[in-house]
């Protein structure tokens, strides 16, 4: 079981917990503002996207070459940026902050 | 060649150059055939403008059928991202539960229906029905509505043989305005009374921009998820096992509808006027010409996706652009989406298999390029599990 928080752009801080599927799909089940998962998990929407805190990175891992290319033109992205339908809700994240970027 | 298969026309022309020319009524357009150049050009809506003279950024051009600005989707930010606010969680409804238990309902009639009779074309007697009938839903109205709808037949805007034709395109411009009248007259709780009683930036929506929203709804989700649906069941009528393996892996479902819509393209492209003399690709594009975002070429990108040209029903990474992408993306697609999940998986429930009996390819003339976007008729045979 892997608990994990989500700070959305109001501040508001939610702290959830899960042991399968993607940080999007266990977002939307939690109706987390600013996630919306549109295309459902393989990368095509960039609506589930998030700032990894720094000292989480090493959890989570960096974003493929392929979620790179989608973050690349929105202005909102930095190099903690992931697409949270990537991540996979496991042990191995348990603890992470993430601050929902839109 | 499978029936099923839309072959990639941009292929050479993708590698080599990066775009493609198209002669539209004589405002030519250059196609932005790679996803990378694609997805910069869609991004930057001060150089790459939607919110040009109505109709232009469609191509073929419709400038000369219609003066009616379509809303949100020919605006550029900040107008446009104020008007797609506006309507967005309308829009969003079909991820609600009663919508998704009614189009359930729908579909799963229309399939058992078609599932009683010897042969069926799959255009005129099941995509065309599916669409209207699930477009009541989108708009908040009675099902019956939809026979009207059916009665126009496959092209609203299109006859035999012409690009573009005015006199076809003012019927569904009068009938929208006649139901802009009876809500005026009469509010509901439906989409044309929602908008004439919304705001934007404080101001209440006017006629014409309801107009505008109305007939976007309309034409954007016509042909396009006619295209979806026919070539599902075309896929799906030579891909038996595909069907067994969604019964037997319904998690893989969302999937499969994104591999599908990506393979599909079944927006070919959608242009955009250049504001200032700039470059795409390495090639000078002159202002006040026209560029096109080519979906159906960024799509089958080797560079990004690996056997392109295949459907790879599981496929994890599937970043397609066939619902736009940026600011201008498919305002319809969420509908789209849970319509063709739950055709898929009710077509795998209810469906042993398909017989592909007949078929006419619709092929797109794109002048340098050919592309079949689809079927003009598909007539099958579907078998009850």
């Amino acid at each position: 079981m892997a608990n994990i928080t989500f700070i959305t752009t109001d501040g508001t801080s939610t702290t959830v917990s899960g042991n399968s599927g993607s940080v999007m799909e266990l977002a939307r089940d939690h109706s987390i503002e600013g996630i919306l998962g549109n295309c459902g998990g393989v990368c095509s929407c960039a609506t589930c996207h998030v700032h990894v805190a720094p000292e989480d990175v090493r959890k989570t891992g960096e974003a493929s070459e392929i979620e790179r290319d989608m973050l690349e033109l929105d202005d909102n992205a930095d190099e903690y940026s992931r697409l949270c339908c990537q991540i996979v809700v496991s042990d191995a994240i348990d603890g992470v902050v993430l601050r929902v970027a839109e | 060649m499978k029936k099923s298969a839309l072959p990639d026309p941009f292929a050479a022309a993708r590698l080599e150059k990066g775009i493609g020319h198209m002669n539209d009524q004589d405002d030519p357009v250059t196609m932005i055939l790679r996803l990378k150049d694609l997805r910069k050009t869609a991004h930057n809506y001060k150089t790459f403008q939607s919110g040009a003279t109505p109709g232009r950024i469609v191509v073929p051009s419709e400038v000369n059928i219609r003066d009616t600005r379509q809303i949100p989707f020919e605006l550029d930010p900040p107008e446009h991202t104020a008007y797609r606010a506006a309507v967005e969680a309308w829009f969003r409804r079909p991820l609600e539960e009663d919508y998704t238990r009614a189009l359930t309902g729908q579909i799963e009639a229309l399939v058992n229906e078609v599932l009683q009779r010897d042969t069926v074309e799959v255009v005129s007697a099941f995509a065309l029905p599916l669409q209207s009938r699930a477009l009541t839903l989108l708009l908040n109205i009675p099902e019956a509505e939809a026979e009207i709808w059916i009665s126009w037949g496959t092209h609203v805007f299109r006859s035999e043989g012409v690009a573009l034709d005015g006199d076809k395109a003012s019927i569904l411009y009068d009938y929208i305005d006649e139901q802009i009248d009876r809500a005026i007259a009469n509010p509901g709780e439906d989409l044309y009374s929602v908008l004439l009683a919304s705001a934007v930036n404080g101001k209440p929506m006017t006629r014409e921009e309801v107009r505008g929203v109305m007939i976007l709804t309309f034409a954007g989700g016509r042909d396009t998820l006619i295209n979806a649906i026919t070539n599902s069941v075309a896929y799906f009528a030579e891909h038996p096992e595909s069907l067994t393996r969604l019964r037997n892996e319904p998690e893989i479902l969302n999937r499969a509808v994104e591999e599908l819509v990506r393979y599909f393209a079944p927006l070919t492209h959608m242009g955009r006027v250049v504001t200032q003399d700039t470059e795409v690709c390495a090639h000078a594009v002159r202002a006040d010409s026209r560029v096109s975002l080519c979906w159906a070429s960024a799509n089958r990108d080797a560079a990004v996706f690996d056997k392109a040209d295949e459907i790879v029903l599981d496929r994890k990474l599937n970043p397609h652009v066939s619902f736009g992408f940026s600011h201008h993306n498919c305002l319809g697609a969420t509908h789209a989406r849970q319509l063709l999940r739950v055709l898929v998986a009710t077509l795998a429930e209810k469906v042993a298999s398909i017989d592909l009996l007949d078929h006419q390819d619709n092929i797109e003339d794109l002048d340098q390029f050919k592309r079949k976007v689809g079927f003009d008729s598909l007539t099958v045979r579907f078998h009850a599990r």
